[in-house]
């Protein structure tokens, strides 16, 4: 690990003030994804800005029936929430279906929605990255890429998104709060906060330096069937090959995000309105234009096969 | 015998000696070389208290929760598997709750009630946890035990306050301590002697099961 210095920010604004200063510097607040990357020397901040304790970690009900879910709320709190579990359901079943006891007992909210790829060639220092050196080149195209990308990828990465929580998120149309260095904010819809990669795998998010997320906002609770369903190579402890967060009305409408197949939560939709007619035909809108490898073309079946299974559990 | 605290090279100086090594033999024959770690070691003062006693140390910003209590406090019970949490063998509990000591930094920890596995008991006085481990034979080589101990603790305790896990059929209602909701919440404590069943029995034991 290299060397860095550390503050204690005192408030959101001064934190993200802090950071816009700070050419080198990182916000950390579970380090559960960030000080393995530092050990690795994938992330090399010289400054580190620890916002724990800034009073973001609580759940509170929003005006508008909705929940707003404090940035530093950890992946265990927000699992345990009674009103979470109640009317949220696919959000707890997706956060428990990620990590580790003790890794969700650390990781925040904002903090998932940001952890960065678990391509494998990402985490080696001795193969060429686009993502983590930008023009090196993608050592994935090409190699083993069994977990890697099908859709929203481009000729520079095929990494995807590891998260499962933010799979929900997305299903769960939330919004991101931040608050920026010159202490105005703003909200950003999950559904934007992610870039696909492009030429510029690099840049991840539309967060501009220094800007902190507060809160994530949940819209008032939609109701229906609410499910999560992770196919992994272990039955617990393992990132997605592929994920469905579903929520499914009784008249067989409903909504669906994919998580292991793109470098964002992956949903579309206009695909949805195929879903009364059965996962087939709402699996090929969704997945129109992908663009898998010979080694994880497997996925495309795989997430038809699980929105079908999906359906039929939510008919009951 | 010189004793742990007299051996004053550490792993990560001999870490740093070893990449310094490959980096020389690297450049010696042409290949790419990966640039030694610069950058001048910052301290930083932290207090926090393990096992109910208070401390107070002085620490390069880089030291994690388990160097501080391996290599600073010199608490070798808490082990250092893959030191990516992966393994959970680094599992302690911070202010009740298990975390992987592993991927937190001992700054960030400041105020912290630290409880190790010398703190949840000793051999004149096991922890009924540790006792069930050896009544059920709940180890082999004993390597990743400390960490599977720390969270079986947690995990009772998780299971008490009603925390769903994965396997939960019904996210809202009480929650059991079943052979199916123990495996799937003790995921995160890897044994490579397969230990598994036996540290199950052990712990529906200690769960009045």
């Amino acid at each position: 690990m290299r060397a860095f210095s550390y503050e204690k920010a005192g408030s959101p604004a001064e934190a993200a003030a802090a950071a816009a200063e700070s050419p080198g510097a990182k916000f950390i607040a579970g380090g559960t994804n960030l000080l393995d990357l530092m050990k690795l020397q994938i992330e090399v901040p010289t400054h580190l800005i620890d916002v724990n304790g800034l009073g973001l970690d609580k759940i509170e009900p929003t005006s508008d029936g909705g929940l707003r879910i404090g940035a530093l709320v950890r992946n265990t709190a927000l699992a345990a929430d009674e009103r979470v579990r109640r009317d949220y359901a696919v959000l707890p079943r997706a956060l428990l279906a990620g990590a580790s006891g003790q890794l969700r007992n650390r990781a925040t909210t904002a903090g998932n929605l940001l952890q960065r790829t678990r391509c494998p060639y990402f985490y080696d220092t001795a193969q060429p990255c686009n993502k983590r050196q930008p023009g090196s080149g993608c050592s994935a195209i090409g190699g083993f890429s069994r977990q890697l990308g099908v859709i929203g990828v481009s000729d520079a990465c095929i990494a995807t998104h590891p998260s499962d929580m933010a799979v929900a998120m997305r299903a769960l149309d939330a919004t991101v709060e931040t608050v920026k260095p010159d202490r105005s904010s703003r909200s950003i819809p999950v559904a934007d906060l992610h870039r696909l990669p492009g030429n510029t795998p690099h840049l991840e998010t539309v967060l501009e330096k220094g800007e902190l997320i507060t809160a994530v906002t949940l819209p008032k609770p939609v109701g229906g069937t609410q499910i999560y369903r992770k196919v992994r190579d272990r039955a617990s402890y393992a990132f997605a090959l592929i994920s469905v967060a579903a929520i499914v009305q009784r008249d067989g409408t409903g909504r669906i995000a994919l998580g292991g197949v793109a470098p964002k939560p992956w949903r579309v939709e206009k695909a949805e309105a195929e879903l009364p007619r059965g996962a087939k035909a709402a699996a090929a809108a969704m997945l129109a234009g992908a663009k898998p490898t010979d080694e994880n073309a497997f996925k495309l079946p795989l997430v038809e096969r699980t929105l079908d299974a999906v359906l039929a559990q939510a008919k009951g | 015998m010189p004793t742990p605290r007299e051996l004053e090279m550490n792993r990560r100086d001999l870490m740093v000696v070893a990449g310094a090594c490959a980096a020389i033999s690297a450049a010696a024959t042409g290949t790419r070389a990966q640039p030694a770690p610069v950058g001048k070691p910052v301290l930083s003062e932290v207090s926090f208290s393990v096992n109910g006693r208070r401390h107070q140390l002085e620490l390069d910003t880089r030291t994690t929760l388990l160097d501080a209590l391996r290599e600073h406090l010199h608490l070798t019970g808490t082990k250092k598997g893959c030191d990516h949490g992966q393994c959970g063998a680094c599992t302690v509990l911070v202010d009740g709750q298990r975390v992987n000591s592993c991927l937190t930094l001992a700054i960030m920890n400041q105020g912290a009630e630290v409880t190790t596995i010398e703190g949840l008991g000793g051999v004149d006085n096991l922890h009924p946890m540790q006792a069930a481990f050896v009544k059920h034979d709940g180890f082999q080589c004993g390597y990743c035990t400390p960490g599977q101990i720390c969270s079986g603790v947690a995990v009772l305790e998780e299971i008490k306050a009603g925390i769903p896990s994965h396997v939960s059929a019904d996210l809202t209602g009480a929650m059991t301590a079943t052979e199916a909701e123990i495996r799937e919440r003790m995921s995160g404590n890897i044994c490579r002697c397969g230990a598994y069943s036996n540290i199950v029995e052990a712990m529906i034991e200690v769960a009045g099961g």
